[in-house]
């Protein structure tokens, strides 16, 4: 028999059928929704006069749009009318069409990659797609997690499949152990940073190794969360024991013995001994440093220790002059005007323990104009809050707000002034993407809460 | 699912940048759009206008930015865009497909291009031509600042060329050329295979019945 990736066991255990025309229909387990890339579809489907084939398998909720303050006031505490819409025409849709949601002022509502975890909705060999690119997050439980556009948003919840063509396999080890205060984060924007963000185009990039398997749950997500910003539409690690323990008793996962019967076909999916991968890359865990992006590309990003880089390219000068940094600038010499802590990629709630363990008794430096933290799920911000890091938070200085996307994207009001410069737990440093004309430096949640109390960036492996 | 003509003749503008994200061919702003059309006027908002823009501002009210090329005259009719590696990356929103088939563009020639923007441009009719580095420097290199460039198309026989500069068999799925010339419905076309997606069910309901969740 021929050895298997990990990949190759779910695709094959996914595969429908080949249309006449060559391309493969992969049949979809699960599938999220948000307010901001399913409108059309749902317009398609009633245009065409069709239903969703299998209602069981979707989870909505609003994320993008949805203000992070005075939640209490549900719908009406979202002021643009043009957001405002788009949450309504979700809850319509969802009510037209039977689908669950998690509401606005649903206490589990959150990112919809943070939910899904959460609610054990995301398990392992499973097959998950969402309108949105970031749903590789969900392969930190050795799933195939894909973000996908519109028209395949509503493809998926008319015939409950894809159309797709198998991809590469790639796989990442990282050996040995990385050290104190170096994160899932680094460790993602570390391999970012060597691949370049068009490195795993056309693959699945399968993460392994010590360093990775040593990693918690909330870390793979971190992890795989980013495969995305390296090229790959998905990221996965194996699953193991912790995936199992992580997966347990959360409200959507099998019991008993389904449980039992679910754990048996997961330990099967690990990739085989000899398994051939397309592409492998080695890295080693004692490289990899507290990383900094100092530019509008995810690779764009150095060590804590370094500077900003000189180039004669030209699409690196235009990313210095939008970014208003000069060649040989020393990273920890960057001063800052906001934080952000929160987005899909750092929002839960061992991000949030981390971040304030070093918030605890100090105070955010007085240059911060503002600092904020966004819990992933309205969950996450109930458990933080009854381990009291919301009070360490707020006595630090930050703000303490209501679950979804905010200043990853500034879809909602949470947004960077023209020109302000914020280090930011999300994934992307795009040109506007926090807010026009702004600044985004990417780091962990640890490198924010230290930047927060010096007003630049830190190195928290001398804290 | 809009159809494509075998063969066509366009006029190329080019948009030396690498690495172009959807954040930057459609901005965040206008995501809120419950549409898929009058996005054209807002693709490159922030490289396109002085002004911050947003959903259903009047474009009479804006300043725009002179030396960016597709606000020159002899560009804005321009419908098919050359430009450099990856683009498309970052986010799936298929509003950045919308916004450039709004603009008027039809096809993009690039080295490569981030993966669900380009799953996406077929979906919506735009045709995204795979075409090696050094190509695409040609392109860069002869193109004038004052007239578009020409270049053919001919999707059945898989070429694009421009007179005198270069020809170039490209690659394209089967299946996806096909959906393009015959402006297939993608949806129907699957449902054909209804049967075999209930047997799958049936099947994953005996092996797996966790991951059917009812
Ligand atoms: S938090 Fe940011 S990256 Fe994640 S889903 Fe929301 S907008 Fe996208």
């Amino acid at each position: 028999m021929s050895k298997k990736t990990l990949y190759d066991k779910i695709w094959e255990d996914h595969f429908v059928t080949v249309r006449d025309d060559g391309s493969s229909l992969m049949y979809i387990d699960r599938h999220l929704v948000h307010e901001v890339t399913s409108p059309q579809a749902f317009e398609g489907l009633r245009e065409n006069n069709l239903k969703p084939r299998r209602v069981s398998s979707i989870l909505a909720t609003p994320d993008h749009n949805v203000p992070t303050t005075f939640r209490e006031n549900d719908l009406d505490g979202i002021e643009d009318p043009i957001s405002k819409l788009q949450v309504l025409t979700l809850d319509e849709n969802c009510n037209e069409f039977g689908i669950n949601q998690f509401k606005l002022n649903d206490l589990r509502q959150g990112i919809v990659h943070v939910i899904g975890p959460e609610q054990g909705l995301t398990l392992p060999g499973m097959t998950i797609v969402c309108g949105d690119s970031h749903t590789s997050t969900h392969g930190a439980f050795g799933s195939l997690a894909m973000g996908i556009g519109t028209s395949e948003v509503e493809h998926v919840l008319a015939t409950q499949c894809l159309v797709t063509k198998k991809q590469k396999n790639m796989l990442i080890n990282i050996h040995g152990e990385v050290e104190e205060g170096v994160t899932a984060k680094d460790i993602t924007m570390f391999i970012i940073g060597k691949i370049g963000t068009a490195g795993g185009t056309g693959y699945v990039i399968e993460y392994n190794g010590e360093a990775i398997h040593s990693l918690s749950m909330e870390g793979r997500m971190t992890l795989c969360n980013m495969a995305i910003e390296a090229g790959a539409r998905a990221g996965m690690v194996a699953p193991d024991n912790k995936t199992f323990d992580y997966v347990k008793g959360r409200p959507l996962a099998p019991k008993g013995s389904l449980f039992d019967k679910a754990v048996k076909y997961w330990k099967t999916l690990p990739s085989d001994e000899g398994a051939i991968f397309d592409k492998v890359f080695d890295f080693e865990a004692k490289d990899i440093t507290p990383q900094v992006t100092w530019g509008t590309s995810p690779e764009m990003v150095v060590s804590i220790e370094d500077s900003v880089p000189a180039s004669k390219d030209k699409n690196l000068i235009d990313a210095l002059e939008y970014m208003g940094l000069k060649p040989g600038t020393k990273i920890k010499d960057i001063e800052l005007d906001q934080i952000f802590i929160g987005s899909c990629t750092n929002s839960r709630i061992e991000d949030l323990r981390a971040a304030s363990q070093i918030l605890k008794d100090n105070k955010i430096s007085k240059r911060i104009k503002r600092a904020i933290v966004v819990p992933g799920s309205g969950l996450v911000k109930k458990q933080a809050e009854s381990e009291g890091l919301d009070q360490i938070f707020i006595d630090a200085g930050f703000e303490w707000r209501d679950a979804g996307c905010s200043m990853c994207l500034g879809m909602n009001p949470d947004q960077l002034d023209q020109l302000q410069r914020c280090a930011s737990t999300s994934n992307r440093n795009f040109e506007g993407r926090q807010g026009y004309k702004g600044r985004t430096h990417l780091v962990s949640p640890v490198m924010a809460a230290i930047a927060s109390l010096e007003g630049k960036f830190s190195d928290v492996r001398d804290y | 699912m809009s159809q494509i003509s075998n063969i066509y003749s366009g006029k190329g503008v080019c948009l030396d940048k690498a690495n172009i994200d959807t954040d930057q061919i459609i901005p965040k702003q206008f995501l809120k759009s419950i549409k898929k059309t009058g996005l054209g006027p807002f693709l490159f908002d922030s490289w396109r206008y002085e002004d911050e823009g947003f959903l259903g501002k009047e474009l009479a009210t804006r300043t725009i930015k002179k030396d960016f090329v597709l606000n020159k005259d002899a560009f804005s009719q321009s419908n098919i865009l050359i430009t450099r590696e990856n683009f498309g990356c970052g986010s799936s929103r298929e509003h950045a497909v919308w916004a450039l088939k709004d603009f008027g563009i039809s096809t993009v020639l690039a080295p490569s291009f981030g993966d669900i923007f380009f799953n996406n441009c077929f979906k919506n009719g735009l045709l995204a031509i795979q075409i090696s580095d050094l190509n695409i420097e040609k392109i860069f290199l002869n193109q004038s600042e004052k007239s578009p460039i020409d270049i053919s198309v001919d999707l059945v026989n898989q070429k694009v060329f421009s007179k005198n500069l270069f020809t170039e068999s490209f690659e394209i799925d089967p299946y996806r050329k096909n959906c393009l010339i015959e402006g297939l419905d993608e949806i129907g076309y699957s449902l054909k295979y209804e049967n075999e997606i209930e047997i799958f069910e049936k099947k994953v309901k005996k092996e797996r019945p966790w991951s059917l969740n009812d």
